[in-house]
C-alpha cells in the first residue's frame, strides 16, 4: 500500500500542478481566423497567454486578450482590448457600408474589445461590451510563426 | 541535520495537499457559504444579522456542468456578477437561450449564450431583472446539495414557474 501510494502521489501531484499552472499562471494557445489580421495570421499562430494580469487588474487598452465568447461559452475568442470600464470608445459601426461612427461609455465591470481587421470581425460592435469575468488572459509572446517570434505588435493605425 | 529536512518534508506535503485540493475544488466540487436572503426560503430562511457567518447555509457546488454548459430550467447556479467580476452570486436559472421571459414591464428575449436568473425571494433579490441576461461563460458551478446546517441537509431541487417563461 505504501509503495503504491508513493508512486501514484507524485504523478497526481504533477498533473494537478500542470492544471494549476494552466488555470492560474498561463498556457500556450493556438489561434485561427481572420479577425486579427495583420497582427495574427489566419492559421498557424501559437501564442503564450498569461493569466496574472487579468487577476491583478493590470490589463490596459492595446493588450491582446482572450475571453469566453458571450454568444458561446465553450469558445475562447482572441481580440484586442480597446476600452476599460468608464472609457469613452468611438467606433465605426459598419465599416463595409458606411463611415457612421458611434460613441459609447464602457459600463462598469465590462471591457470593449475589437478585432484588428475591422472588415471581418465579430467583436464588441456586434455583441456589446464584454463582462470582465469572461476575460481569460492576455497574450504576451508569439511562439509561431518564427518570423513573428517575440512580443505582439501594437494596434495598427 | 534533522530540522531542515523535516521542514522540507512538511512544506512538500502542504504543497501537494494544496495543489491537489485546488484542482479538485476547481474541477469537481467545492463548498461555498451562502450570503444574504435573496434565495429564501431555499437558502438562509432566517436572516440573523448578529451571527451571520456562523448560521449561513453551506452548499455543495459541482463543477462538472462546466464541461458543456448545458443547464436546465430551475437549476441553482453560482456565477460572477456582470458588474463586478470579484463578486459571486447564487441564483436560479429561469430562462435559457432562446426563451422569452416576462418581467413587469415587458417581455425579454434571451440571446444565444446567455441565461435569465432570479432569486427565489423576489422581493429582495438583485438578479437579471436589474442587470439583464447573464452570459453563460460567467457561470462557475451548479448547486446540488445543502450541507449546513445539519437539520436542513438535503439536495437542491429544480423549481420552475411555467407561467412566466415561454420556451423557444
Amino acid at each position: 500500500m505504501g509503495e503504491w501510494s508513493s508512486r501514484v502521489i507524485p504523478i497526481v501531484r504533477g498533473l494537478c500542478l500542470l492544471y494549476v499552472t494552466h488555470k492560474y499562471l498561463g498556457t500556450t494557445v493556438v489561434t485561427y481566423g481572420p479577425s486579427m489580421l495583420p497582427t495574427l495570421g489566419i492559421t498557424g499562430n501559437v501564442l503564450l497567454m498569461e493569466r496574472i494580469s487579468t487577476r491583478t487588474g493590470k490589463l490596459r487598452p492595446g493588450d491582446v486578450v482572450f475571453f469566453r465568447s458571450p454568444e458561446n461559452p465553450r469558445r475562447v475568442v482572441c481580440k484586442r482590448l480597446v476600452g476599460m470600464e468608464g472609457d469613452q470608445v468611438t467606433y465605426v459601426v459598419d465599416p463595409k457600408n458606411s463611415d457612421k461612427c458611434n460613441t459609447i461609455v464602457v459600463p462598469k465591470g465590462h471591457v470593449w474589445v475589437e478585432g484588428d481587421n475591422i472588415y471581418n470581425t465579430k467583436d464588441s460592435r456586434n455583441f456589446g461590451a464584454v463582462p470582465y469575468g469572461l476575460v481569460e488572459g492576455k497574450a504576451f509572446w508569439t511562439l509561431l510563426p518564427r518570423r513573428d517570434f517575440g512580443s505582439l505588435a501594437p494596434k495598427p493605425k | 541535520m534533522g530540522t531542515p529536512s523535516v521542514l522540507w518534508n512538511v512544506a512538500k506535503k502542504c504543497f501537494t495537499v494544496g495543489v491537489i485540493s485546488l484542482t479538485v475544488s476547481d474541477l469537481f466540487s467545492s463548498i461555498v457559504p451562502v450570503r444574504g436572503a435573496s434565495m429564501s426560503p431555499t437558502f438562509n430562511p432566517k436572516t440573523n444579522s448578529l451571527l451571520e457567518s456562523l448560521s449561513d447555509d453551506r452548499v455543495l457546488v459541482e463543477k462538472l456542468c462546466l464541461s458543456n454548459y448545458k443547464f436546465s430550467h430551475g437549476d441553482v447556479i453560482v456565477f460572477c456578477s456582470p458588474d463586478n467580476h470579484k463578486e459571486k452570486h447564487i441564483k436560479r436559472i429561469v430562462g435559457l437561450p432562446g426563451d422569452w421571459v416576462g418581467t413587469i414591464y415587458d417581455v425579454v428575449h434571451i440571446p444565444e449564450g446567455h441565461c435569465w436568473v432570479e432569486g427565489d425571494n423576489l422581493a429582495s433579490s438583485l438578479d437579471s431583472r436589474s442587470f439583464g441576461p447573464v452570459p453563460l461563460g460567467l457561470v462557475k458551478g451548479r448547486v446540488t446539495h445543502i450541507l449546513w446546517p445539519p437539520n436542513r441537509v438535503s439536495s437542491v431541487e429544480r423549481k420552475t414557474s411555467r407561467n412566466r417563461v415561454s420556451p423557444s
